[in-house]
């Protein structure tokens, strides 16, 4: 579903190199988890992913189910399937939240040729997913993100997953923040999404959110490169032996 | 003031067609000896000269260069009223200033000026505040009708009265003078519009009286040809709240001044405003607020959206007299530059004589956050669109502190038409 070829990338802004040669293959139904110290290029890899224009790739390719997506800005991505759960979930004043879901759901239909829902239909699938990671209907009165601590912004956007229903979710440090409880409702969420025709990349500094979504595949990242992979039990070993270890194995 | 008539300036054509039109004119305007002087007084400081960069409250607006002609006035015509912003609201309509026929509403009078302008009642009011009152001299010298609306203690109107002034052109003056008794509750909207290249002066006077509430919506979409230049004079009596929302979303020159007093103890002003600029148009929003009373609490939120060569302006100059203790004044001007050639210009002023207050004011300049845009676009919806929801976003948030639906909505609906139009 996702093959990531020798991908170089920079900061467009002064130059510096941030991904610098990385490979990654992702089949449909997998679920890698990509690991590494801060620094070694995690959250850029997820913002290329979903199109940020702040990074300009110099070399190397991404395919999604075979086709490039580089030349795709960040709405055509989420159309073709693409959801990026954001670590730091924007606040936007004066969206508010339900205006703000429909008009992302109708966006992507569109874009696919779909005829856009009815209010009815939106209202009982929003209740439903909200019900399910147990978010307060009141909340998505509020606009956008504004006000959310930092459990329901993360709650909100498995709330967006759930209903954009994408193809390849990618999930940028979605433990940060949260309390044991949070984890748990976010991960089920995450977890109930799991199928055999949707992948999904989840980013994360500890190995503690990979005890609620197990990963089928691991790999570490480290200064721009994918330095090392393995299964579930890779991200004991990096727990155990710390980054230092591991990486001093693979230097 | 000694005045070397021999270094008057030669006036511009748009001054010349002014002191014409006003020959021609003086006959028929109605007044009593004093009106007529003041009318006369009001015309010599047009002769005068308008005002330039160089008076200080014209800095950004240079009325002189600016207003580059006056159209020749219609003779009179009766337009058709206009739906109104709030459905079942009672429509009081002036055709180029003249009332029209009025209604009748339970607990208020609604009467037309033409009667006291003769009888010289309002000839005190009318007289220009200040040397630099441009706008109340243009008026002065012209209004010949207008419309009052008087709202008896302790009635609360169940729907908002509507002020239409509408033009078809041609030069338009008009007047509204409307009190809202003791205790009493009412929500106004003037409605500032027509077709074809006028020139307009409107000038309001409103009075809040003690514990009363009011509402003031304006609602300027004059046609691109149009000048409009208008005043509110506002005083607020004590536990009085008044609540004006200003709309600007037309004219090619564009003067709405603010003239606020707080007079009465622990009353409450709230301004907000949306500026929507566009083409080669300018607008100047300009208020002054002074805070006279005891304990007395302001708020002003301006936010503006500037598209192609659109030039605005918002000068906001607070005045705390020594008697105003416990005043709490905010204000904030937010601009959204979406055009390189687009300019805003920013005036904040306070003028503080008393020592135990809190007041402040912040104004800021910026394009649509990248971030923001990001986010909405990773959702799926596409680069224009989300634009368009940030910056509807960024005038929403004002518009909905209105808090009361009734009036949030139809106003959001303007934005999304002009967006429509404009964007």
């Amino acid at each position: 579903m996702l093959e990531i070829k020798n991908l170089h990338a920079r900061i467009a802004e002064d130059g510096t190199e941030i991904i610098r040669g990385l490979n990654l293959t992702v089949k449909a139904g997998e679920v890698a988890a990509i690991m590494g110290p801060n620094g070694s290029g995690k959250s850029t890899l997820s913002y290329i992913l979903a199109g940020r224009e702040d990074y300009e790739v110099t070399e190397g390719d991404i395919l999604f189910n075979g086709e490039s997506i580089l030349e795709m800005d960040p709405a055509e991505r989420a159309a073709k399937g693409i959801f990026l759960a954001f670590q730091y979930p924007m606040e936007i004043p004066g969206v508010a939240t339900m205006e703000f879901l429909k008009v992302a759901l109708n966006s992507q239909r569109k874009q696919r040729g779909e005829e856009p829902l009815k209010v009815a239909d939106l209202l009982a699938r929003v209740k439903k997913a909200a019900g399910e990671l147990q978010m307060d209907m009141g909340m998505l009165k509020r606009p956008l993100n504004v006000g959310f601590s930092g459990g329901e912004k993360k709650r909100a956007e498995i709330l967006q997953m759930k209903l954009l229903e994408p193809k390849l979710c990618v999930l940028d440090e979605t433990d940060s923040g949260l309390d044991i409880d949070a984890l748990k409702i976010v991960a089920d969420g995450v977890n109930a999404l799991r199928s055999p025709d949707r992948a999904m990349v989840v980013i994360t500094h500890y190995q503690r959110l990979l005890d609620y979504i197990v990963p089928d595949s691991v790999h570490v990242l480290y200064k721009g490169q994918v330095v090392k992979s393995g299964d579930k039990t890779l991200a004991h070993t990096l727990e155990a032996e710390g980054y230092a270890g591991v990486l001093g194995e693979a230097a | 003031m000694a005045v070397n008539m021999n270094a008057a300036p030669k006036l511009t054509p748009a001054e010349t067609a002014l002191v014409e039109a006003f020959a021609e004119k003086v006959a028929d305007l109605p007044g009593d000896p004093g009106m007529m002087l003041l009318r006369d007084r009001a015309v010599e400081t047009i002769r005068a000269g308008l005002p330039t960069r160089r008076v200080e409250s014209w800095h950004y607006t240079d009325l002189r260069r600016l207003l580059t002609d006056v159209p020749a006035a219609h003779a009179a015509v009766t337009a058709k009223a206009t739906a109104p912003l709030v459905a079942g609201s009672t429509v009081v309509l002036a055709t180029a200033g003249a009332a029209g026929k009025l209604p009748k509403v339970d607990g208020a009078r609604i009467e037309r000026l033409a009667t006291q302008l003769l009888a010289g009642e309002l000839t005190e009011r009318l007289a220009p505040k200040g040397a630099d009152d441009a706008v109340g001299a243009i008026n002065a010298a012209f209004v010949a009708d207008g419309v009052s609306v008087t709202i008896e203690p302790e009635v609360v109107l169940a729907a908002p009265v509507e002020l239409q002034n509408i033009h078809v052109g041609g030069q338009v003056h008009g007047r509204l003078s409307v009190s809202v008794g003791q205790g009493a509750k009412a929500i106004f909207v003037e409605r500032q519009t027509g077709a074809g290249a006028a020139l307009v002066s409107s000038v309001a006077e409103l009075e809040v009286a003690d514990e009363a509430e009011a509402t003031w919506i304006i609602v300027q979409e004059q046609p691109e040809t149009t000048t409009h230049l208008a005043q509110l004079n506002a005083t607020i009596g004590k536990n009085a709240k008044l609540t004006v929302f200003l709309m600007n979303t037309g004219g090619r020159l564009v003067r709405q001044e603010l003239r606020i007093v707080a007079a009465g103890e622990n009353c409450e002003f709230t301004l907000r405003g949306v500026n929507l600029l566009t083409g080669s148009t300018h607008t100047d929003v300009t208020m002054v607020l002074d805070h006279a009373a005891f304990g007395a609490t302001s708020t002003e939120i301006i936010r503006n959206v500037v598209l192609g060569k659109a030039q605005g302006v918002f000068q906001g100059q607070i005045r705390v007299a020594r008697e105003a203790q416990k005043t709490d004044a905010k204000m904030a001007c937010n601009t959204l530059l979406l055009s390189d050639e687009g300019e805003f210009s920013i005036k904040p002023e306070l003028e503080i004589f008393a020592d135990d207050v809190a007041c402040g004011h912040g104004a800021t300049v910026a394009e649509i956050d990248r971030n923001h845009l990001f986010y909405l676009m990773a959702r799926g919806i596409p680069e224009k669109e989300a634009r368009g929801l940030l910056v509807k976003a960024f005038l929403a948030e004002v518009i909905e502190e209105l808090g009361d639906e009734a009036l949030v909505e139809p106003l959001e609906a303007r934005l999304d038409a002009w967006f429509g139009a404009n964007g």
